[in-house]
This record gives C-alpha cells, sequence and structure tokens, in this order.
C-alpha cells in the first residue's frame, strides 16, 4: 500500500522551492522502495512552513516544514513516512495556533484537497450548494445570498444579494456572470489560493449565480500574472463539463452555463469592472461612466453581475448552510468571514480567515508574531495600492467596513502590508502618484494628469524646493484627485498619499505632529 | 522563424479564435505566445480579421503593459516593484539586477539573453520580494539567489 503525501502546488509555496521538495521526495522514495501517492494540494496559507510537507499516517495528516529539498534524505532516515520524530514535526496543522485560530468558511478545502480531482471535491461536501440552488426559486437564491449579507469582497464591499436582484429583475435574452479574478492590490493573494487550491468552488458559485439571475455565460477575466491559477482553472472547468456541472444540461436540471476563462494583458485598471468589461470586449480597458450600471447594461450592453472571487467562491457555503449560517459570523454590517492576507515585512505571513472584527493589532502580532525583520512595525497598508497607510495609532481598529472609513483607511480586499521603521513614507507617497501615472487608463483628467503632476510636486518636496507651498499644492492636488477622478484609481490614490502625509510628515521634512 | 511561417502562423490564430465573444485579446495572446511578440505588420491582418480599423488595433496592444511589439530576450525577468515586495527591499534588489543585467526596465541585454520588466504584483507577497522569469514564480529573492537563477539560466556572470 502507499503512502499520500501532500506537498503543496501552490505558486507561492513552489516560488520558495515547493517543486524541489517534492522532486526529492519522489526520487528518495524510489531508492528507498517505498511506494508514495504524491498529492499536489492548495496551500494551507502558513507560509513560513512552506514547502510544508503532510503524511497520512492511520488516517491522520501529520505536518512537517519547513522542508527543503536537502530535508528530504533527514525525514526518510526519521521514518517521517510512519509520522517519525523529526527537528521539522509539526504535528496535525489544525492544532497549530495560526490555523486553529481561524474560520475557515470559504477556503474550508484549500490545502486539503486535490484541487483538480472533483471526486474529492464532491467528497467534501463540493457541490452541495449548486443541489440546493437547483431545487429553489431564483428569487429564494437571491433571498439567501441577500441574507448572508455578503459584500462584494473585491474591496468595494456592496451587498452581493443587492446586485444579483437587479440582474435578475432586469428583463434580457442574454446576461453574463463576470468573475473579476484581476487580482492587482499588492499584498493580496487570497484570489489566487482559492483558484488554484480550490477551484471548483468557484466554478460552482458562478454556476449558481448563473442560475440565480438567468445567465448562461460566465466569463473569469484572469490577471496573465497568474499562470498556475490559469491551469488549474482549466483543468477544473474541463472536469466540469465532463461531468454536467457546466454545459447545456447541469445534472440534469435543463438548466444551461458556459464558462471560460479570459486573460488580461497587465493592466491595473482592468480590475475596475467597466474597465474589466471593456477589455473584455477586445477593447482598451478605459474606465466607463456610471451610470448605466453594469447590472442593468454591462458586458456587450447586456445586465451582468460582476463580482470578486472571494465573493463567487463564499456562495457555494451559504447556498449548502443558508444565509443565517454565514450571517451569524462577523459584527455590525460586515457579516460573515474575511479571508486577510499577511503580507510583507511580518514573520508569519500568510491566510487568515476569520470572522470580522478581529482588531488589526492582534491580526498583526497575534498571527504576523511582528516584523519579519525584527524592528518596530511603523505602518501597514491595508487594502492594497488605494488604501490609506493605517499609523501604530489606529492598530486597535476592528476589521471591520464600517471601522475602517471612520479612520479614512480602507478594508477592501483584506490584504495588509506592513512596513519597518526604515520605510520613508515620502517616498511611498510619491511611489503611490507613480503607481496611478502608470496605470491610469487616461479617460479623466484628474487621474491622468493630476498624478504625473504629483510625482512632480512630491520630487519638490522630498527635494525641499518651496517645501511649504508645494505641501498646500499636494492636498489641492488630491482634493482634485479625490473628488474629479471617474474610478477609484485616480479617486482614491489620495489615500496613500495623504495619510502618509499626515501621520508621518517628519519624513516630509516636516514638523512632526 | 521565417517571414512566411511568421504570417501563417498569425493567420492560423487568428481564423481560430476571431469568431469568438471579444476576440482581439486572446488572439493577441495567441500570438504573442507562439512568437513572443506581436510583429508590427501583424497589425494588418488581425484588423481585418476582426472588421476593425488598424488604429483600434494598434491601440489595444500599446494600452496593455503586458504586450510587447518587439521580440523580448530569451527570459524575461518580471521584476515585483509594488509595496509588498518594497516592505522586504525589493528597491535594493532592483539596483542590483539592473546592475547585474547592465540594463533598465524595459531594456534587453545585448546579447539577447535577458529583457526585464517592472510587474505590479505577482499575489506572492507573503515570499516577498519576488519575480518572474517565462511560468516560474520566485519568492524572497536576495542578491545572491538572483545571480544563482542568472547562473543557472545561463548567464555569463
Amino acid at each position: 500500500m502507499s503512502t499520500t503525501i501532500y506537498i503543496s502546488g501552490d505558486s507561492t509555496a513552489i516560488s520558495i522551492g515547493a517543486n524541489r521538495t517534492a522532486a526529492a521526495v519522489v526520487k528518495e522514495a524510489a531508492q528507498r522502495g517505498i511506494a508514495v501517492n504524491l498529492v499536489r494540494n492548495g496551500s494551507r496559507g502558513l507560509f513560513w512552513l512552506e514547502p510544508l510537507v503532510e503524511v497520512v499516517v492511520n488516517n491522520d495528516r501529520v505536518a512537517y516544514g519547513a522542508v527543503n529539498h536537502s530535508d528530504v534524505a533527514g525525514l526518510f532516515d526519521a521514518d517521517f513516512i510512519n509520522g517519525g520524530h523529526h527537528s521539522l514535526a509539526l504535528g496535525a496543522v489544525e492544532e497549530i495556533p495560526y490555523f486553529k485560530k481561524q474560520q475557515r468558511l470559504t477556503f474550508a478545502r484549500v490545502g486539503i484537497t486535490d484541487p483538480i480531482s472533483l471526486d474529492d471535491y464532491l467528497a467534501h461536501d463540493g457541490y452541495r450548494g449548486l443541489k440546493n440552488a437547483l431545487a429553489s426559486s431564483q428569487a429564494d437564491i437571491v433571498k439567501q445570498v441577500t441574507d448572508s449579507g455578503l459584500r462584494g469582497r473585491g474591496g468595494a464591499a456592496f451587498p452581493t444579494g443587492i446586485k444579483w436582484n437587479t440582474v435578475l429583475n432586469t428583463p434580457s435574452e442574454q446576461k453574463y456572470i463576470i468573475c473579476n479574478a484581476d487580482e492587482g492590490d499588492s499584498g493580496t493573494f487570497s484570489d489566487r489560493m482559492i483558484m488554484e487550491g480550490d477551484p471548483f468552488v468557484l466554478i460552482e458559485g458562478m454556476t449558481i449565480a448563473g442560475l440565480a439571475v438567468g445567465a448562461n455565460q460566465g466569463f473569469i477575466y484572469l490577471r496573465v500574472e497568474y499562470p498556475h491559477a490559469h491551469k488549474a482553472l482549466n483543468a477544473a472547468i474541463a472536469k466540469a463539463y465532463e461531468a454536467s456541472y457546466l454545459g447545456d444540461n447541469i445534472q440534469g436540471s435543463g438548466k444551461k452555463f458556459d464558462l471560460e476563462v479570459r486573460l488580461g494583458a497587465g493592466a491595473y485598471v482592468c480590475g475596475e469592472e467597466t474597465s474589466l468589461m471593456e477589455s473584455l470586449e477586445g477593447k482598451r480597458g478605459l474606465v466607463r461612466f456610471k451610470p448605466p450600471l453594469p447590472a442593468i447594461s454591462g458586458l456587450f450592453g447586456q445586465p451582468t453581475v460582476v463580482n470578486n472571487v472571494i465573493s463567487l467562491a463564499s456562495v457555494p457555503v451559504i447556498l449548502d448552510k443558508g444565509g443565517d449560517y454565514y450571517r451569524d459570523f462577523g459584527m455590525g454590517r460586515s457579516r460573515g468571514t474575511l479571508p486577510l492576507q499577511l503580507a510583507g515585512n511580518l514573520k508569519h505571513t500568510g491566510l487568515v480567515e476569520i470572522a470580522f472584527g478581529m482588531t488589526l493589532r492582534e491580526l498583526l502580532y497575534d498571527f504576523g508574531c511582528g516584523s519579519a525583520t525584527g524592528r518596530p512595525i511603523k505602518a501597514v497598508q491595508v487594502g492594497g495600492p488605494l488604501g490609506a497607510f493605517v499609523p501604530e495609532s489606529q492598530f486597535d481598529t476592528p476589521l471591520d467596513y464600517e471601522a475602517f472609513a471612520a479612520n479614512w483607511t480602507v478594508l477592501g480586499h483584506g490584504g495588509v502590508v506592513a512596513f519597518d521603521d526604515t520605510m520613508n513614507m515620502a517616498e511611498m507617497a510619491r511611489y503611490a502618484m507613480e503607481f496611478c501615472a502608470i496605470e491610469s487608463c487616461g479617460k479623466c483628467t484628474p487621474c491622468r494628469i493630476g498624478s504625473t503632476r504629483g510625482i512632480e510636486v512630491m520630487d519638490d518636496i522630498i527635494n525641499n524646493v518651496d517645501r511649504e507651498k508645494n505641501v498646500v499644492l499636494l492636498r489641492s492636488l488630491c482634493d482634485t484627485l479625490l473628488n474629479g477622478s471617474l474610478c477609484a484609481l485616480g479617486g482614491m490614490t489620495p489615500y496613500p498619499v495623504l495619510s502618509a502625509l499626515n501621520h508621518f510628515p517628519e519624513d516630509f521634512g516636516l514638523d512632526a505632529v | 522563424m521565417t517571414a512566411s511561417t511568421t504570417t501563417e502562423t498569425v493567420q492560423t490564430i487568428i481564423a481560430e479564435l476571431k469568431d469568438k465573444q471579444g476576440a482581439l485579446l486572446p488572439i493577441l495572446h495567441g500570438i504573442q505566445n507562439a512568437l513572443g511578440y506581436i510583429p508590427p505588420d501583424s497589425v494588418p491582418a488581425i484588423a481585418q480579421g476582426l472588421n476593425l480599423s488598424r488604429a483600434e488595433v494598434h491601440g489595444v496592444i500599446s494600452f496593455y503593459h503586458y504586450f510587447r511589439d518587439t521580440p523580448a530576450g530569451k527570459h524575461t525577468v518580471h521584476l515585483c516593484r509594488a509595496e509588498s515586495c518594497q516592505s522586504m527591499g525589493s528597491n535594493a534588489l532592483e539596483a542590483h539586477v539592473k546592475t547585474k543585467l547592465g540594463i533598465d526596465y524595459h531594456e534587453t541585454t545585448a546579447d539577447g539573453q535577458f529583457s526585464l520588466e517592472p510587474v505590479y504584483c505577482l499575489g506572492n507577497c507573503a515570499c516577498s520580494p519576488a519575480m518572474q522569469i517565462g511560468e516560474e514564480i520566485y519568492g524572497r529573492v536576495s542578491a545572491d539567489s538572483f545571480d544563482d537563477i542568472m547562473n543557472d539560466l545561463g548567464a555569463d556572470a
């Protein structure tokens, strides 16, 4: 009988050597005449322990990490195949506090199953949500999603059920479901982890969305920077078609839903929903005016649901266990769980899915264990490159959309990037303007021209050219960007810029507050 | 690849994909995957295939950072410049990479081995700084590990 060994095929795990570790395990096992069944699972999301190796011993999984390829022979010597003791032994992943404290609803299967095995997906409660959806009316599906309190996890936090309801009630022969998988924000990787680690859950969520609103065509708009996710999605979609979970007659219901992955081409602005639709239509990714809302006139002018990966991947558990079950997690108007991503200068980076309401400080220190460099954390940027820099004085803010908004900060997609005290915040403010200039679609003037003027003004401030006057100019420019831009790219670039200026004036050569 | 096989490749890709909804990006990806870039002289064929103007096709190619209209080096190094990587020292790494390769962003080494492009997030922020070469993603890249990777790829160090 062969021993089952799990080594993550997640691209971050691979980026730090998981493939070499896997090859070493296969080679060493062959040399020792040990039969091994290697499964490349998603990542458990504890990246300081990757490459993580899990061995199935008496139906339990025993973990070892971080396992370099050079550690593999030693693991075999220590009889890790039978759970033998070794200095890298971790026991069960479920008992590691970082994992144990989490509430994994959307990520329930990630790191546990073989991502592209439909049998594995079904054996771990997969497609139970779709089964319920097929037995429900369209209005009832939308009601479950509305009752769950799910809000758009891409960052804008718009109630998903309300969006679906608008599309449901807009009559049209043709409607579309678009999954926004253009996860361009620095510090975010939860979409990627779902697509690589449990692609079926996204496919199921999109299929349910299609049934709910009466759309028979879905597109996943995936960023080109995610080649591993692309392969996993295409493999899973092919299997879903083979087993009639996609196609003309879903599970004998007579309902139709087709799904295709389309690649972006390195434009950050295409993560904005109207720009994304332009790109899907084969055009330059120029942002559209709203109204009309995409829910009424979206892709090719038809009613369109555009949801983020995590929003759609949260739908199956809601349809399986009910909107109430999901809504019972969280606080205030932020219901359910948020998969947070700990990134940048932190000791324990990774994926933490937990109910809304924990403080940022708990996240940074209880989970993240402080900075990787051992220096004080000076600031964290939450919510991607358009999110504010949060100073230490605001670390006690609970992770909740409204609490963050009250501080003029952004929870966004839940990405958290930590910076230690060697970072200069004026340089980061300059970078924010530079990023906006590089990525601006060019349609509206404040963003197109304001970002370039912003770089120049920041250069003058940094180089102490009329500094006081230029700070006034910078604030005025930010006001124009905030109030005059067509979309969030220009409209939110002032968040990092002004938060850096307000909280770290000394980095701009001004008197400390 | 000769000029005639290039034209043939482009024509085959256009014929295969032109009936898709919103076919232009899939066609451009197909051409760049096959040839490494989108030759400017393929623009009229694409425009004709999709019933667009040449200006429209050119506009789309030039809008997206990923599409290129000149051949890249044998390996393209996509180095992440985004915030998470900056928090772990990517600015110093960037300086090292440019010195080591002797080129700036959007340039190719004289021997045609390496091109260097900036990228804004690879989703590898848990193991910053990060870079991508082909479909390989590298995490926790240091000056030393970068040099090792270049040597493995056959750079004349």
